[in-house]
């Protein structure tokens, strides 16, 4: 993989015709619909997207309109991958019996936090089990959006929503982040990766690779939610740009098992003077309000020991040495 | 005119039936999980799989909600898509089951009925198959294993019918068609091959302005399952009626057409008359008890009784007028429920059968009787005893007690 790895240009991305269509109605500073619109920059042939159920299956496909220049299908929110697993099975029997006439087609699966962490993780570790070739693709914006900002198994410690609410007792959601990529990773698959949209390239990139290698890959994308996060829409990307500096998401892959941080934290991993606090990233957030008020400073401790511990986990797996700053 | 084939003779358990009916229908994706009393079929599919004797991929899915989903994506895709499954499984897919028809995927499903926990009893019964009777899926029921052959060939015509494109259930009783070896008449392949045929799609409209064939082709992108709010979900479901009632002359169209190479058809698909042409009392059941109520009402007749059964095989969509024409002049109706509606004044055949009865000139009188639940045996003197009942009520000139139960320890 690694040998023929894809070359592109800005110009090579801006001159391909867009697979995912504007007029879509996804709020404004949306970080997903700039995550999907690059995503389907970097498909490489004929390709089928299924979705979940989620705030970008509804603001992409409110019939009679659609979004979608590629063949799309939803079903329900637990189902992507299951979706996914359908597709494959029966283009790989129909170019066998000789009833499409494509010579291959990628298959990529969409779901948001609540599809994969919660609802959708049975489905997802199964049609990994089974190896089916596809490409998964998580879309975090870290809650139950669609329906109002509701705490998922991906919303991190300390975030309110509207069912872990900051109150007097209770300082929004109690427990952590799920580890999904490193889940996923012990599922032993070919390729796992995150990926921030800031860096657009590394995106790209790792979406083109998950398509090429064969069998499942998983790519889990950080995608700010303005709505959610009660966060200003113009600061999307530059707040998917701080949560890879602060550590909070680093940038990832896995291929084969075989762990590496991806250049933007690689930079952080080199010059830990640079790896920002996470009060950088989580300022100027509604949903970590409560964190900067005198009862937050806590809390606000507890955020930046849990993302330190999991960054010095992450670098060990990457067999990088932890540097003091 | 086509003529009857000559015929393999088999000894089959309705589940190894139902696998070879599969194995012969040129099935391009099975996605299966296994529960009881369905995994005969899974099982010899596998078999059929890893011993290369079909072009299908199996898909071993994790659950029966994948088992579904994965079933409507592949039929999505252009594949004809088969699964089967029972019981709680069943319970398990009723989300993705109005997605199915919802998504106008002809998927095929063969259901092994069996009761629903709690309790916990793997045995046959009708609960799990009539809670999904608003799912917006063709529901047929075999009489034996025969039937169950038959109905699953036919079941894959019945389904990708342009006028129809709906998903196709097959009930089959859990254990006593499931699990028992009978004789099955099964045609040679290239003749079962023939008769499914290939997949048709209708041409449809893509965004792109273009008329495509209805599938997920990157050809022809499509985008399928969208969300329809106010302005548009209620056409959609309108349509799923129409197609309900275009299956009504499809399943008789196929029925005659199958026997036409079989010799064998089961009345006119949707309903069978047992001596019903004089009959007075009559019982209306679904599945494997017609057989033994057939041998019952034999019985009868031989003692002067004028009793008939009427099997009906086709459930959704409900044969009205079938159903009508059949009872016209009976006087007397037992409609029989493996099931139960709690709360709801008897079972669901019967509130279905007394409501389309209540248009009918001349009323016949109509109770109900609950009976075999969790795969409790019923005798064919129980089933006489439900007659004696229509008769005493012809007498006395009413309905005492609406709803009975068969067979229940007092």
């Amino acid at each position: 993989m690694t040998s023929q790895e894809w070359k592109f240009t800005t110009k090579d991305i801006a001159e391909k015709p867009d697979l995912f269509l504007s007029g879509h109605r996804a709020c404004a500073g949306c970080g997903p619909a700039t995550v999907f619109r690059l995503i389907m920059k970097a498909t490489r042939g004929p390709t089928i997207v299924t979705e979940a159920t989620g705030c970008m299956e509804v603001v992409s496909s409110i019939y009679p309109y659609t979004s979608w220049a590629v063949p799309w299908l939803h079903t329900a929110f637990e189902t992507a991958a299951s979706n996914a697993s359908g597709i494959e099975a029966a283009l790989k029997i129909m170019k066998k019996k000789g009833r499409i006439s494509q010579e291959h087609v990628d298959v990529i699966a969409f779901a948001g936090d609540g599809g994969t962490y919660d609802i959708g993780i049975q489905a997802l570790s199964g049609a990994v089990e089974r190896g089916h070739d596809f490409l998964f693709v998580l879309y975090d914006n870290e809650a139950y959006m669609n329906t109002g900002i509701q705490r998922s198994g991906g919303t991190p410690h300390g975030a309110a929503t509207t069912t872990s609410p900051a109150g007097k007792v209770i300082p929004g959601k109690l427990e952590y982040k799920k580890p999904i990529a490193d889940i996923m990773v012990a599922h032993e698959m070919p390729y796992v990766a995150t990926a921030s949209p800031y860096y657009w390239k590394d995106l790209i990139t790792k979406v083109r690779k998950g398509l090429e290698v064969e069998g499942p890959a998983f790519l889990h994308v950080f995608a700010p939610c303005p709505r959610g996060w009660r966060s200003n829409p113009a600061k999307s990307i530059e707040y998917a740009k701080l949560a890879v500096e602060t550590c909070v998401f680093p940038v990832w892959e896995s291929v084969n098992g075989q762990c590496q941080l991806s250049t933007p934290s690689k930079l952080v991993a080199l010059a830990p003077q640079k790896k920002k606090p996470v009060a950088d990233y989580l300022q100027g957030q509604g949903r970590f309000r409560h964190m900067f008020k005198p009862q937050g400073k806590k809390l606000l401790e507890d955020v930046q020991r849990i993302t330190d511990e999991r960054w010095e986990r992450l670098l060990k797996k990457c067999g990088e040495t932890p540097k003091t700053a | 005119m086509q003529k009857v084939v000559k015929q393999e003779m088999m000894a089959l358990a309705g589940d190894q039936a139902v696998a070879y009916a599969v194995k012969q229908s040129d099935v391009d994706v099975v996605a299966a999980y296994p529960i009881t009393p369905q995994t005969i079929i899974v099982e010899k599919f596998s078999e059929y799989v890893a011993d290369g004797e079909v072009e299908t991929e199996f898909v071993c899915v994790e659950s029966e909600h994948s088992a579904m989903a994965a079933s409507i994506s592949a039929s999505a895709t252009g594949a004809r898509a088969f699964t089967a499954t029972a019981s709680a499984g069943l319970a398990l897919m009723h989300e993705m089951l109005f997605v199915a028809s919802g998504c106008r995927a002809p998927v095929v499903m063969a259901v092994a009925n069996r009761a629903l926990s709690a309790p916990l009893n793997i045995h046959g019964d009708h609960s799990d198959s009539m809670a999904q009777r608003d799912s917006g899926w063709i529901q047929m029921y075999a009489e034996n294993a025969q039937e169950a052959y038959d109905s699953i060939i036919q079941a894959f015509q019945i389904a990708e019918n342009l006028d129809v494109l709906l998903p196709v259930m097959v009930g089959l009783d859990g254990f006593t068609l499931s699990h028992t070896l009978e004789n099955v008449e099964a045609l040679p392949d290239e003749v079962v091959k023939e008769f499914v045929g290939v997949r048709k799609f209708p041409n449809v409209l893509t965004h792109a302005g273009k008329t495509a064939p209805f599938k997920l082709d990157p050809a022809n992108p499509m985008t399928m399952g969208p969300i329809a709010l106010q302005n548009y979900y209620f056409e959609f479901k309108r349509q799923q009626e129409e197609a309900m009632t275009n299956a009504l002359n499809v399943i008789q169209q196929v029925n005659s057409d199958y026997a036409k190479i079989s010799g064998r058809s089961y009345g006119n698909g949707l309903v069978e008359g047992y001596c019903l042409e004089d009959a007075e009392v009559a019982a209306i059941c679904l599945g494997s008890t017609a057989g033994t109520m057939k041998t019952v009402v034999d019985d009868l007749r031989q003692d002067g009784v004028k009793a008939g059964l009427l099997k009906l095989r086709t459930f959704r969509p409900l044969p009205v007028e079938a159903i009508r024409s059949a009872l016209e002049n009976v006087k007397a109706v037992a409609v029989m429920d493996k099931c139960m509606s709690f709360g709801g004044n008897g079972g669901p055949v019967f509130h279905e059968v007394r409501h389309l009865l209540y248009d009918v000139a001349s009323r016949p009188y109509v109770v109900n009787y609950i009976y075999g639940l969790g795969g409790r045996d019923t005798s064919p003197s129980e089933l006489r005893s439900i007659y004696e009942n229509l008769q005493s009520i012809l007498q006395a000139g009413r309905v005492e007690t609406p709803i009975q139960y068969l067979g229940l320890r007092d």
